[in-house]
């Protein structure tokens, strides 16, 4: 008798994603770069991340198809947007409408790699980082949410968000 | 007469806003409401076998939980709204969940339990069921205290790749959606709850572990003592909210 009664399936956004991963650490370029902002003691990354994680140009599409799939960029777990697609977007991040309009480039990038550099207090999970992380669990260990070049893309798709309309 | 004193003492000492608290029962659509209010719902599958099993020889010894502690209606009334409390032998902090399953093994000779065991499962839900209505009191212990504060800690730790802890979500932005999940204020009145994600009967342990999972954190181990600590924790800041049986959640 157990377990029988309802059937319903209920969404599951974070435990039941399965979404393939770069085994990476932070990538050379990265690397030199934040090497460079350790150096020059810029103040919590007031200016970014100018400089590109890859030698590929993001693009776009894959950009749009990884914020659009809850199941791999986790964007619309948090952020409402121009995504008529998405069927439910969350509420605990700002919307996303017109971002590419209010943020730089190298304001974007930095955001996605590691937003803790602007706002310690931040909730937005680093996409691109393992620094300082605590009790990662195992199958997760040494890897980051976005590889490189998947920030690059994400990057990119974002900066065509200018339109003031959803 | 005592409850209601105990009762009035409990809304003394409530800390300012707890009247904002809500449970996931108050959060829940009016079908699902009723669904839980229905005293055949499903997971009165497990009420029934508890029951049963309350009265039933078990272990080596062929001894029934009803063998000492008589009818559960009076000896376990409040038992669940107390729940963690301290372990003499094991000089521990143990929840309602460890503690029958020590009382199985213990005083009825059945082995070391599976803390998820169907069995064990199902008097857990029982035992429960006679605290319903009865408001969470914490034990008083003071030798509580520090696993208590241990699971503060806990609840305030940024944990996992997605580096979120308990608080940024369930204090911080409970009410808010996590894509179509609203996201509660995380207090423990129902357990353990028949989930229609799961498909079945589970505990509160169950329950932060697919919280842990979710935000790709490494688990809790089954009755670990930084589950319990965080459990105890929960109870504490739930403090004076109800039991409920049979609880229900999407």
């Amino acid at each position: 008798m157990r377990g029988r009664g309802m059937r319903r399936r209920c969404a599951k956004p974070l435990a039941a994603e399965k979404r393939r991963r770069g085994k990476v650490g932070l990538n050379p370029t990265l690397r030199a770069t934040l090497a460079v902002l350790a150096l020059s003691g810029t103040a919590a990354g007031a200016d970014g991340l100018a400089t590109p994680l890859t030698a590929t140009p993001g693009d776009p599409a894959r950009g749009a198809q990884i914020v659009t799939d809850p199941q791999h960029g986790l964007c619309t777990l948090c952020h409402a947007g121009p995504f008529p697609q998405v069927a439910f977007t969350g509420t605990l991040g700002p919307d996303l409408t017109g971002v590419g309009a209010r943020r730089t480039l190298a304001d974007l990038r930095q955001q996605i790699v590691d937003s803790r550099r602007a706002n310690p207090d931040t909730i937005m999970p680093p996409y691109h980082s393992t620094e300082g992380l605590n009790r990662v669990g195992e199958r997760w260990q040494g890897t980051t949410l976005m590889t490189a070049q998947e920030v690059e893309d994400v990057v990119a798709y974002l900066a065509t968000l200018t339109g003031d309309t959803p | 007469m005592i409850r209601a004193a105990v009762l009035a003492g409990i809304v003394l000492a409530l800390p300012a806003g707890a009247q904002d608290r809500r449970t996931g029962y108050d959060d829940m659509s009016p079908a699902l409401q009723a669904m839980q209010d229905d005293p055949m719902n499903p997971a009165a599958f497990w009420l029934i076998d508890g029951e049963a099993l309350w009265s039933e020889p078990a272990g080596t010894r062929g001894q029934s939980c009803a063998d000492c502690h008589d009818a559960a209606e009076d000896s376990m009334a409040g038992v669940a709204a107390r729940y963690p409390a301290w372990d003499e032998e094991q000089a521990a902090p143990v929840d309602l969940n460890g503690r029958i399953a020590l009382c199985r093994d213990r005083h009825q000779g059945a082995g070391p339990q599976d803390r998820a065991d169907p069995d064990i499962l199902a008097l857990l839900a029982y035992v429960t069921h006679q605290s319903r209505g009865m408001p969470l009191t914490p034990d008083p212990d003071p030798r509580l205290d520090p696993a208590r504060a241990r699971g503060e800690t806990l609840f305030t730790t940024r944990m996992g790749q997605l580096n979120l802890s308990c608080a940024q979500c369930h204090d911080d932005n409970s009410g808010g959606h996590l894509a179509a999940a609203l996201i509660p204020q995380g207090h423990p009145t129902g357990y353990p709850q028949y989930r229609l994600e799961w498909e079945t009967l589970g505990t509160l342990e169950r329950r932060i572990r697919g919280c842990l999972t979710g935000v790709r954190a490494e688990p809790f181990a089954p009755g670990s003592a930084d589950f319990i600590a965080l459990a105890l924790y929960l109870q504490s800041r739930a403090a004076g909210l109800q039991v409920e049986t049979l609880p229900i959640r999407p």
